[in-house]
């Protein structure tokens, strides 16, 4: 038998220690371990994106992230970053523009868009879309979800200048 | 899928990851970023007993220039690779490629010694360090080897490497003085494993190549070095010369059937970049015919 591991880290700034198995993934430890649900699963080999965290204010894919490996770690999760209001402009212009339907890749695509707007405060659209390339969408086409990054960019650079 | 269960250590140097791959040998996995083996894991391609963490060991990781040579340690992520001077000044090449490796969030964790080790032959980087004339150090119980890059690459997923070594570094020879260079790749979306991809590097003279090197990727079971560059050197290029280098490729290359495309799609598409390639390369733009017919 293969023993449980302990890992102490932070989740949206709070500390957490827990006992876990090695092949437990932070995807499956965020939504079965501390019920942070907003993390979806989808593919589980890196190719959708609906599992985008951040971890030390990068972001990652969770299902290719052990939990074990997370040890003395900063993760945050779509629940951290829509509590604090640090996206609720994007998550407006979401709202605003149809930019999901289903909602089961919108938390992924929240996590990549705001990486991409700290990284770069005016992108074109086609900078937009390759940021976006890894995370997918089978509902809105994708336009949508180009306006609202792009609008959301348009007006963050017009407060701060 | 979940991975099936294993047993995970996390390794406090290079000499204690070599200890654990001796006791373990080919049972365990070597983890660096995950951003491949976690896949073949949650996929059940792979099972291995035992999981052993590199994370730690910070010796690993980091850009530097030795002399003519680029030294990039095994655990430096992709993402450092795209932001660093360094490999942007003296291995073009391979600033070029990186945005292709996969997206923003596998970049942040993959690593170039992990892409190499695993030896997928859609990937960029393998194709890159034959082009580029690499040199891939690897330490084992016996000590250090140096392997060519072009000795590497064995098979899909196959190298060099024995279970009880540990891929180190890679070196680059610098990018000599007055050299170009093209990447491209076909990818049903931008960052995915390539349909088909060529990573080259030039010296032109005068409007021709003192020197070509064409690494082909995803037409085959591991990256080519194409011999029909030789054909392309110290010649003024002409269409009809070009025509006949893109036939000889074409018989050159033993590329794979699968989800992706044909054998003769692969082919057609090869010496689509081989034009591209040269036009690109020699800023003759004439020369990019298409490779109709």
């Amino acid at each position: 038998m293969i023993a449980p591991m302990s890992v102490s880290l932070l989740v949206n700034g709070e500390p957490v220690d827990a006992f876990v198995l090695p092949r437990l993934n932070l995807a499956d430890f965020l939504r079965e371990n501390l019920k942070l649900t907003g993390t979806h699963v989808g593919c589980e080999h890196g190719v959708c994106g609906a599992c985008t965290v951040r971890i030390s204010g990068e972001i990652v894919r969770s299902c290719l992230t052990l939990a074990v490996q997370t040890q003395g770690a900063s993760v945050e999760t779509i629940e951290g970053l829509s509590d604090s209001g640090e996206i609720a402009d994007l998550q407006a212009a979401f709202r605003e523009r149809n930019a999901l339907q289903c909602g089961y890749c919108t938390p992924g695509m929240l996590m990549t868009a705001q990486d991409l707007l700290k990284q770069s405060p005016t992108p074109d659209r086609e900078a937009i879309r390759e940021h976006l390339s890894g995370n997918y969408c089978r509902c809105t086409g994708y336009q949508a979800i180009i306006d609202a990054v792009e609008a959301t960019a348009k007006a963050r650079a017009g407060r701060s200048s | 899928m979940k991975a099936a269960a294993f047993a995970y250590a996390r390794a406090t140097s290079v000499v204690n990851a070599l200890e654990l791959l001796a006791v373990h040998g080919d049972k365990a996995k070597v983890l660096s970023g995950g951003q491949s083996l976690m896949p073949a894991m949650n996929l059940r391609l792979l099972s291995p007993d035992v999981v052993i963490d590199i994370c730690d060991l910070a010796e690993l990781r980091g850009i530097v220039v030795k002399g003519n040579v680029l030294v990039i340690g095994a655990l430096t992520r992709h993402v450092d690779l795209q932001r660093s001077a360094d490999v942007a000044t003296y291995a073009p090449l391979l600033r070029d490629a990186i945005v292709h490796v996969a997206h923003p969030a596998i970049r942040n964790r993959g690593t170039i010694g992990g892409s190499l080790a695993h030896a997928d032959p859609a990937s960029e980087l393998p194709a890159c360090m034959v082009t580029l004339d690499a040199t891939i150090v690897v330490r084992g119980p016996g000590g250090e080897r140096r392997i060519a890059a072009t000795e590497f690459f064995k098979g899909i997923y196959e190298t060099a490497l024995s279970p009880d070594e540990l891929l180190v570094a890679v070196e680059l020879p610098i990018a000599p003085a007055g050299s170009t260079c093209f990447f491209q790749e076909f990818a049903r979306r931008h960052g995915d494993y390539a349909i088909v991809g060529l990573a080259a590097q030039a010296v032109v003279k005068d409007g021709t190549f003192a020197n070509l090197r064409l690494g082909f990727f995803a037409v085959g079971d591991r990256p080519l070095l194409a011999a029909v560059a030789g054909k392309l050197i110290d010649v003024f290029v002409t269409p009809a010369s070009l025509a006949e280098a893109a036939a000889a490729l074409v018989e050159e290359l033993d590329p794979h059937e699968d989800q992706q495309g044909s054998p003769a799609m692969r082919r057609h598409l090869a010496k689509v970049l081989l034009l591209r390639c040269v036009a690109a390369l020699l800023a003759r733009p004439e020369l990019d015919t298409g490779a109709a017919g």
